[in-house]
């Protein structure tokens, strides 16, 4: 039951109280190029979730079984970011053949989710926060793709609805869409303090 | 002599597109993650603005000098184990020489690797251009980045706190805005300040 709850608060509070997006700023340049359908902003989210919850984990694993504590540890980015990018690698090879109309429709989204800050940012919170067992380390990089999602589809609906609306000339386009956010960020910051 | 002179001209060009023309942040809308998150306060945007001047500088020389051998399916993977390895030195060089800085900045020095400037550079000049050319736009644009960080960060820090590198700027009667040291403050003020920068330019044009 304790450790149940303790991968439940963890996972509730990577979601909302500490969102990537909102309160730790990554993974803004999807957020800001992908986000004008929502259709497109959910898949984006989903496959997000997928190479998330994969590298955090191997990352967590390589982290743990190979590098604390060994001269190794110097070459800890290079690393993630070499399992980052094997996994987009995967997810893309898996999508090609098992989905060809969702893979074309992803076109060039795919390969640049590797660029992605969220994905190494939550790989170097994990080791930054100290997490030291796996389960935990599943569920808060599952967690953080459920969060981009949220937040890259909250932010798709307001977009669609945006467009109708009577914008100023200069601040069309990306401003307006960080101003945005920028409300949403405070709209997220009455959650913060509720857990940690 | 003439021939000489047109390449000077050009890599002035270079260096200075990167300033204004195609300023990274306000008008390539590139590298939006550490320039929203270390620009509460002048100090840490300085030391990030340095750190992403060297790792680009570093970066577009070995990509410039590996061009002709990149095959072009694994090149993405190559700027970033180049990328990677510098900004693992640059990481140790703060831990060693700022310890406290280092902690204030914390992922944020690491994600340089994901940057998308730094990329978007190797990509679009250094794996085309000869190293001089690189460099030059290598500092161009490190130096159009850093300089957009401090005044986003000079911005949050006078409003959020009336001071800039300790220096009391505002009068006593200022009112803190709390809120601009936290990630609203940064999304906000960024907004505001691309749109005017769209003004500013389309008044050019």
């Amino acid at each position: 039951m304790d450790t149940l709850s303790i991968l439940l608060m963890g996972f509730i509070s990577i979601v909302v109280v500490n969102n990537l997006v909102f309160t730790k700023f990554l993974g803004i340049c999807p957020y800001l190029g992908v986000s004008g359908r929502i259709d497109m902003a959910f898949g984006m989210g989903l496959a997000v979730t997928f190479v998330v919850t994969l590298s955090g984990t191997l990352t967590w694993l390589i982290d743990h079984l190979l590098l604390i504590g060994t001269p190794l540890e110097v070459t800890r980015y290079v690393c993630f970011i070499l399992v980052i990018a094997g996994a987009v690698q995967l997810v893309e090879m898996y999508l090609r053949k098992f989905f060809p109309s969702l893979y074309e429709s992803f076109g060039i989204f795919l390969p640049l989710i590797t660029t992605n800050c969220a994905i190494l940012g939550l790989c170097l919170f994990i080791n930054l926060w100290g997490i030291n067992s796996l389960l935990e380390a599943v569920v808060l990089s599952f967690g953080a793709g459920i969060g981009f999602t949220m937040a890259i589809c909250i932010m798709a609906g307001i977009r669609e609805n945006l467009d109708l609306a009577d914008v100023p000339d200069c601040l069309k386009g990306a401003p307006i869409t960080l101003i945005t956010a920028g409300l949403l960020a405070m709209a997220f910051m009455g959650f913060a303090g509720m857990i940690r | 002599m003439t021939n000489s002179n047109v390449k000077t001209a050009r890599y002035w060009q270079t260096l200075l597109a990167g300033l204004w023309r195609e300023n990274p942040v306000f008008r390539l809308l590139l590298g939006m993650c550490p320039t929203l998150a270390v620009t509460a306060a002048v100090k840490p945007a300085l030391t990030m603005g340095c750190c992403v001047i060297f790792v680009l500088i570093c970066s577009n020389i070995i990509v410039s000098l590996m061009r002709n051998l990149l095959k072009p399916h694994l090149r993405i993977l190559m700027f970033t184990l180049t990328i990677a390895t510098f900004v693992t030195i640059a990481d140790l060089f703060l831990k060693a020489f700022v310890p406290r800085m280092s902690e204030t900045l914390g992922p944020y020095v690491p994600l340089i690797i994901v940057n998308c400037i730094i990329i978007c550079r190797a990509e679009a000049c250094a794996s085309k251009n000869p190293l001089v050319v690189s460099v030059i736009d290598a500092l161009g644009m490190g130096v159009g980045f850093t300089v957009t960080l401090c005044v986003l960060a000079a911005i949050r820090e006078l409003l959020s706190t009336g001071k800039i590198f300790e220096a009391q700027l505002m009068p006593d009667a200022f009112v803190p805005w709390a809120a601009m040291s936290m990630p609203v403050g940064a999304f906000i003020t960024l907004g505001l300040m691309l749109g005017l920068v769209n003004i500013v330019a389309g008044r050019k044009a």
